[in-house]
């Protein structure tokens, strides 16, 4: 039997778009379920998701592309619950998008200044891209700079989802000698929320899972000391790794084709950075579950940590130096050799000279003082 | 500053000066104490006695007659902290990778339980050698400035080591900056306090054991 469609709609709403494409209810609470989970919320909670988003005017969501190189784009196209079509379609309004959006030319930048006119003070900003704060000319969209563009699309939102490492802590392009002078969105806007959702690129659920949360709740997800929604940035990969078991036996990966490798033990070794690494691939996984980068046989390289491109080389374990040689070591004995004959020289001379003007003094010379 | 710059940080320039003034120390503090000479001793020797300095070596580290129950913190404190240190700093797995690095050499590892083991009988070793060494009068009475920092100085890195292996109260990636940075601080003043005697230790038993054995006095 069909199952009851999303009734009592209003218009208008994210129900009401539901109910017109035939979602049923427990389909919806489905998706909701999932979705708490994935927030770390009580299963209680599934429910009054269910109810708020289905309450909820679909969202206007502005999305900014800066100094990026469209992969958050591609991740996020790729995200399985909710797919970006449920996403599109029934829980936002994706009022413009370089990517995604049929306009171009005027009429995109029309559809922008629109959506911040209608919506002023209430639509979602997401940026993906770092800023150049150069020359204006490295990155600018219709003739306006990614800065101007930020600051003055700022200003109306109700929040700021900075997705991707370049947004949330600069990323590649700010990665030394970092030539366009590259800062992420946090650098530049103060004054309004923001939830950072870093990673190269992030995961597809974490960023529809934030924005789940924002329209179940209204407000931010409780976030860690650099930005990021605890519910997914709580833990590091290696808390969370299958492989965990190998480290903590001493089971280690010399090669990425050796037999340890193919019998799945620890990447460590490999230049890992699993544990200085806070991310959900471990749990959420890519692909609709199917892995990740460690699961696929390459360790983690730390991707969603701020700076993580100058963290030192990727292939060395994390406890190597990141760039102490043999030669310098060698060096230093040299200098420390040249040292000590120069010290060695001093003390000699020292003695020798102490010898030289030893005064002999015989018994009959000695004096007895007076008391 | 995030954490994972600190720890990068930790683990390029700052561990870069860290080896390159330990080496450089090391190496002079060598010459320098090769380098004193000493006067040729004329005198015939008492007793003939070959091999006393190096018999001299090992000896020192078995206890004399009757020590061990006379004073059993100092004995088994003093094993249990320079065994379970020396099996944290060249069996641990991530360890013996900073030496891979450096040295090309490598070998193998302990399981990590093992060594997590050696160094709470390692920390637990240094607690109980300081009480004693506060609690004893002539210990008290022998112990300078530079017995506690040597105290210190090792202590620390047991410690970060031991709270970031178990994630204890600070965050992982600052912790094990912190770890580092306390190894850093060993290796500065290595060469220049008492914990020179890593590499002297040896050396000046041998000398002991050679200049008693000319004087007549059995190793």
């Amino acid at each position: 039997m069909k199952q009851k469609q999303m009734m009592d709609a209003l218009p208008g709403t994210v129900g009401e778009g539901l109910a017109q494409r035939g979602v049923d209810r427990r389909e919806f609470l489905k998706f909701c379920t999932a979705m708490t989970a994935m927030l770390a919320l009580p299963p209680s909670m599934a429910g009054v998701m269910a109810e708020a988003i289905a309450k909820a005017r679909r969202q206007s969501v502005i999305w900014l592309s800066f100094q990026e190189c469209t992969g958050c784009t591609e991740s996020i196209t790729r995200s399985h619950s909710p797919t970006l079509e449920t996403l599109i379609f029934d829980l936002i309004s994706l009022d413009y998008h370089h990517t995604l959006q049929a306009a171009s030319g005027a009429a995109a930048e029309h559809a922008r200044e629109q959506a911040m006119k209608d919506n002023d003070g209430k639509y979602l900003l997401i940026v993906d891209g770092s800023i150049p704060m150069g020359n204006a000319g490295y990155s600018c969209i219709a003739g306006i700079s990614n800065y101007d563009m930020l600051v003055e699309t700022a200003k109306g939102a109700v929040a700021i989802v900075a997705v991707g490492t370049c947004a949330t802590y600069g990323g590649i392009p700010k990665a030394d000698p970092n030539p366009t002078g590259a800062v992420s969105v946090s650098d530049i806007v103060k004054d309004k929320p923001i939830i950072n959702v870093p990673g190269c690129p992030p995961i597809p659920v974490v960023m529809t899972g934030v924005l789940a949360h924002f329209l179940t709740f209204g407000n931010i997800p409780e976030l860690d000391a650099l930005g990021r929604p605890k519910s997914f940035y709580g833990e590091t990969i290696h808390d969370r790794c299958y492989r965990r078991p190998f480290y903590d036996q001493g089971k280690f990966a010399e090669t990425f084709d050796d037999e340890a490798a193919r019998k799945g033990w620890c990447l460590f070794k490999l230049g890992c950075k699993g544990p200085v690494t806070y991310n959900a691939c471990a749990t959420t996984k890519w692909n609709e579950g199917t892995s990740f980068p460690i699961e696929s046989g390459h360790g983690c390289i730390g991707c969603s940590e701020p700076n993580f491109w100058d963290a030192g080389p990727l292939y060395k374990a994390l406890s190597m130096p990141v760039s102490a040689t043999g030669s310098m070591l060698g060096a230093a004995a040299a200098a420390g050799a040249a040292a000590g004959v120069a010290v060695t020289w001093y003390n000699r001379s020292t003695k020798a000279q102490a010898k030289a003007t030893h005064a002999k003094v015989t018994v009959q010379e000695l004096t007895r003082e007076e008391k | 500053m995030n954490h994972l710059d600190l720890l990068t940080f930790a683990r390029g320039s700052a561990l870069n000066w860290a080896l390159i003034i330990f080496v450089a120390g090391t190496v002079l503090r060598l010459f320098e104490i090769f380098g004193l000479s000493r006067k040729p001793d004329l005198a015939r020797p008492r007793i003939d006695s070959p091999g006393s300095g190096w018999r001299t070596m090992f000896t020192r580290s078995i206890p004399p007659q009757g020590m061990l129950k006379r004073d059993p913190v100092t004995y088994i404190g003093g094993y249990a902290f320079h065994l379970g240190l020396f099996l944290a700093i060249f069996f641990f797995a991530p360890h013996i990778e900073f030496f891979r690095s450096i040295s090309g050499l490598s070998w193998r590892a302990l399981p990590s339980a093992l060594v997590d083991a050696s160094v709470v009988a390692a920390i637990v070793s240094l607690i109980v050698l300081l009480a004693h060494r506060l609690n004893n009068p002539v210990k008290r009475m022998l112990s300078t400035f530079g017995d506690y920092l040597a105290w210190t100085v090792t202590f620390l890195p047991l410690l970060t080591g031991y709270m970031a292996y178990h994630h204890l109260f600070v965050e992982y990636t600052l912790m094990l900056a912190l770890h580092i940075f306390s190894v850093e601080l060993l290796l500065v003043l290595l060469p220049f306090t008492k914990l020179f005697h890593t590499f002297s230790v040896f050396v000046s038993r041998w000398y002991n054991g050679d200049f008693f054995g000319r004087k007549g006095v059995a190793s």
